[in-house]
């Protein structure tokens, strides 16, 4: 017996044996933004584009646009707040999530 | 074990001589008869840690690598957690993995064996019982794989040398099919075993080739034409799925291990069942032992028979999956079964294999009368008068119609 909620998943003869994923980068389509409480804010008047928030998220969601900073995709970003603890500029600020 | 017995007859199990002629008849342990299956076998990675009284497998097959005798990566590890992990590591990228262990080693691997099986590599293991610490001991007893009983493995336990040999051969064909894909651990009872010399007839390297195959894995870590990702976060939306897949694999283990057992007999004339069975064509009473203890039970067998005893023995060979099936119609109606179990449960219940054997015989209407016995820890000997003993016991129960005492302990000191 399945529950509700599992409705419209895969049931265990339709997806492969050991937990094995077996189609390259399927990793962007787990939408880790859900997780975060803040989210980044980047005052753009402030920002030298020194792309330390680029280099240093570990989930790859500040985006570039011409080697500059374009956006923050927040259907990716956790929250972590690293981005606001490595810029130089004190531009980056975390601000509570509202949904 | 059997005294006076050559090795091929005890392997018949009826003490009759098989016609096949022997190909390569050796003198060898039971450790050396593993690290010759191994040889055989040439695993292109094995990672193993050395551990009392497995050593001398590992010891050997290292030999076979430094002298370029097998085309194995050997890796030697600093720990089995270190083992297990490898084997996990080399099996995901494709390749046929194999390790050995025993006792605490087998304790410490314990987090990556459960992994081995739920990533559903088919890694093979040969176990060298063992009693767990603690208190620390180095003798036989089989606390260590009954441990593992339900990490999703294939067990197999074996008698003697040469059902060690022949039993890892096959389990390699066994955890690979492609129905299974499970890894699969061969036991051997340490030092009565796998130090003991005996006569083992091998097969030849060609026939072991061909039988064992190359390893085709569905999905390697280093194809990158198909890239694959091995063991990611599963969390209550699959995991149970795949658990699910697991217990499905387990359900096809005994089809295809029949087989698996009379293909190999065709190569080696040794026939092999998952459930061993000695005299029980009229027996009323019934021993089941795992390891070397299923040859002294033979002998004493033998003896009681010539008195006129009706005593058979079974030996559930491959011991996970369990045979509950095959257990269940060998026990009905005979009238007393005594279970010898070499591990403690701590369970008030008895040992591991007492409560798989009462449980499979529960819907049975024609049930036996049952009895378990502890004994053989930490290496302590089994006689042949102890089996004599609970044979005699087996006829009090049968006579009384009743067990006084469901658990009892063979050979401590009251």
């Amino acid at each position: 017996m399945s529950n509700k909620e599992d409705q419209g998943k895969k049931g265990w003869k339709d997806i492969p044996i050991g937990g094995k994923i077996t189609e390259a980068g399927s990793a962007c389509k787990y939408k880790t933004g859900g997780w975060k409480t803040f989210k980044p804010e980047i005052d753009r008047d402030e920002c030298i584009n020194c792309l330390f928030c680029w280099l240093y998220c570990p989930d790859m969601a500040i985006e570039l646009k011409d080697n500059e900073i374009s956006r923050v995709n927040l259907e990716y970003c956790k929250g972590c707040g690293i981005c606001e603890e490595v810029c130089p500029k004190k531009c980056v600020r975390m601000v509570k999530e509202e949904r | 074990m059997r005294r006076g017995m050559s090795q091929k007859m005890c392997a018949d199990g009826k003490g009759r001589k098989m016609t096949v002629k022997t190909k390569k008849a050796k003198a060898l342990t039971g450790a050396k008869a593993a690290s010759e299956a191994m040889r055989q076998i040439n695993p292109d990675v094995v990672a193993a840690y050395p551990i009392t009284p497995q050593t001398e497998i590992v010891m050997n097959f290292s030999n076979y690598v430094n002298d370029g005798i097998v085309d194995t990566e050997f890796v030697p590890v600093e720990s089995e957690h270190s083992a297990m992990s490898a084997c996990v590591g080399a099996s995901a990228a494709g390749a046929r993995a194999m390790t050995a262990t025993a006792a605490n080693g087998l304790a410490l691997m314990w987090e990556i064996v459960y992994i081995a099986a739920s990533t559903r590599l088919p890694i093979i293991m040969p176990v060298v019982n063992r009693a767990l610490s603690g208190p620390i001991n180095i003798h036989c007893d089989h606390s260590d794989s009954m441990g593992a009983r339900d990490s999703g493995w294939i067990q197999i336990y074996t008698e003697n040398a040469q059902e060690a040999y022949d039993n890892i051969i096959a389990a390699v064909r066994i955890a690979e099919d492609k129905n299974i894909l499970l890894p699969a651990m061969v036991m051997q009872d340490g030092f009565i075993t796998s130090h003991s010399l005996e006569r083992v007839n091998t097969n030849e390297d060609s026939k072991v080739r061909d039988f064992i195959g190359i390893y085709e894995a569905e999905n390697s870590l280093l194809d990158v034409d198909n890239p694959v990702t091995y063991g990611p976060l599963d969390l209550f939306d699959y995991y149970f799925e795949h658990k699910r897949q697991q217990s499905e694999a387990m359900k096809m283990v005994p089809g295809v291990a029949d087989n698996i057992f009379k293909e190999y007999e065709k190569i080696s004339g040794r026939k092999y069942s998952r459930v061993e069975k000695y005299k029980m064509d009229d027996a009323d009473y019934v021993l089941i032992a795992l390891g070397s203890t299923v040859g002294t039970a033979k002998d004493v067998i033998d003896e009681k028979r010539k008195s006129g005893v009706k005593v058979g023995l079974v030996f559930p060979r491959m011991y996970r999956p369990f045979p509950a099936k095959e257990i269940e119609s060998l026990l009905t109606s005979r009238s007393a079964v005594a279970v010898l179990d070499r591990s403690e449960g701590f369970s008030n219940q008895g040992g591991p294999m007492f409560s798989e054997v009462r449980s499979a015989l529960y819907e049975n209407k024609n049930k036996p009368l049952i009895k378990n016995y502890i004994y053989g820890l930490g290496g302590r000997e089994i006689s042949e008068e102890h089996i004599m003993k609970v044979i005699d016991e087996m006829q009090h129960i049968a006579s009384d119609g009743t067990v006084k005492e469901k658990v009892d302990y063979l050979g401590v000191r009251e």
